[in-house]
């Protein structure tokens, strides 16, 4: 039988929140967290989290597996559980609305400051905007972003200043479009960047790229963008 | 865009690149007397007043008592921002930050110009 120590809090009914303990039956299988989790709201239908395509692609099921930000998706037992314990915990940082589901506003406010849509005030030419094999693939490492916010709620600075640091999920996609050979308001969106938080709160920990479930580097774009700021101003 | 009035430079940018400046002089100087520290394993007074009262050495020690302040204060004010904040503790939070801002920026200024005494006295 698994250990699994999960938070619980219903703001209608709970004064505040609490770890509840339960076992479940694996059956000895090697299952992913949300399998686990689909057992616990088998057992106990008001437990709440937020799931859907269930193999990494949507980003709805980010929470903290015993101490480490990922999606319960795609995160085997084996990889996670250790002396036969598992703690969930809601993204860290995060207002909580219920169990393990954060309120994310602020995660899509930082999301939206970075305007993540490609920006072109050239002539639109009959067909598409053409771009080369080697400009597409500076592409490459940015796009996969599915915005599951584990990077943004494992980092420090985010946490802190979730108001004013983009947070390496918002860089990470405001360099995918500083990179793209298609937009022409660089010099705009690098102008929005330049203040002491938006950018200069990534202290280089890394924490983003260690949690990050589709493997990404946000903190090599976030010295992308700062060398883009440099070059910029000298 | 967010600003902020009490960073060193207003421009995230500009502390970015001081901090790593001023990282770089430190650095230098650390090295520089560690490697005094090696060759004078047993050093005398003398040695020390020696060193200290030529003029490059001069120079050197003022322009890493300067950076220590940019350093210091560019650190500092990333701290205090991060845990002494409106949105963590209301506006005590702004009071205090700005209190300790301005104690800091004091002691650098004593530090600095106790620096100049001592090293031009």
């Amino acid at each position: 039988m698994l250990q699994v120590s999960i938070y619980r809090y219903n703001p209608d009914t709970d004064a505040e929140p609490y770890m509840q303990e339960v076992e479940v039956d694996t059956g000895g299988k090697d299952l992913m967290v949300l399998d686990v989790l689909e057992l616990l709201k088998g057992q106990d239908p008001t437990l709440a989290y937020r799931r859907s395509c269930r193999e990494g692609v949507c980003g709805s099921d980010g929470m903290n597996m015993n101490g480490k930000n990922g999606l319960a998706c795609i995160m085997p037992l084996s990889e996670t559980v250790k002396g036969n314990k598992l703690v969930l915990r809601p993204l860290p940082g995060l207002p909580v609305i219920r169990d393990l589901v954060v309120d994310m506003s602020m995660f899509y406010a930082q999301y939206e400051k970075v305007q993540p849509y490609l920006q072109n005030d050239t002539p639109a030419p009959a067909i598409e905007r053409l771009q080369s094999p080697e400009d597409r693939e500076k592409l490459d490492g940015l796009y996969e972003c599915i915005l599951c916010a584990c990077c943004s709620t494992s980092c420090p600075s985010f946490w802190w200043n979730p108001d004013r640091f983009i947070g390496p999920a918002g860089l990470l996609q405001s360099y995918r479009f500083l990179a793209d050979s298609r937009d022409t308001a660089t010099e705009e969106r690098l102008a929005r960047l330049d203040d002491p938080f938006s950018v200069f709160r990534c202290h280089g920990i890394q924490n983003c790229v260690n949690v990050c479930p589709k493997g990404l580097n946000p903190t090599k774009a976030i010295g992308h963008i700062r060398n883009m700021l440099l070059s910029r101003a000298t | 865009m967010v600003t902020a009035v009490t960073s060193m430079g207003r421009s995230g940018l500009y502390d970015w690149l001081m901090q790593r400046v001023t990282a770089v002089v430190l650095l230098a100087y650390t090295l520089c007397l560690g490697a005094f520290f090696v060759f004078n394993s047993d050093v005398t007074y003398l040695q020390w007043q020696e060193l200290m009262s030529r003029t490059p050495m001069k120079i050197f020690s003022l322009l890493a008592l300067i950076s220590l302040g940019i350093h210091a204060w560019v650190g500092l004010w990333s701290v205090f921002t991060d845990y002494l904040t409106e949105r963590l503790m209301g506006t005590k939070g702004n009071v205090m930050r700005l209190i300790l801002q301005v104690l800091c920026g004091l002691v650098m200024f004593v530090y600095l110009i106790w620096g100049i005494q001592i090293l031009w006295g």
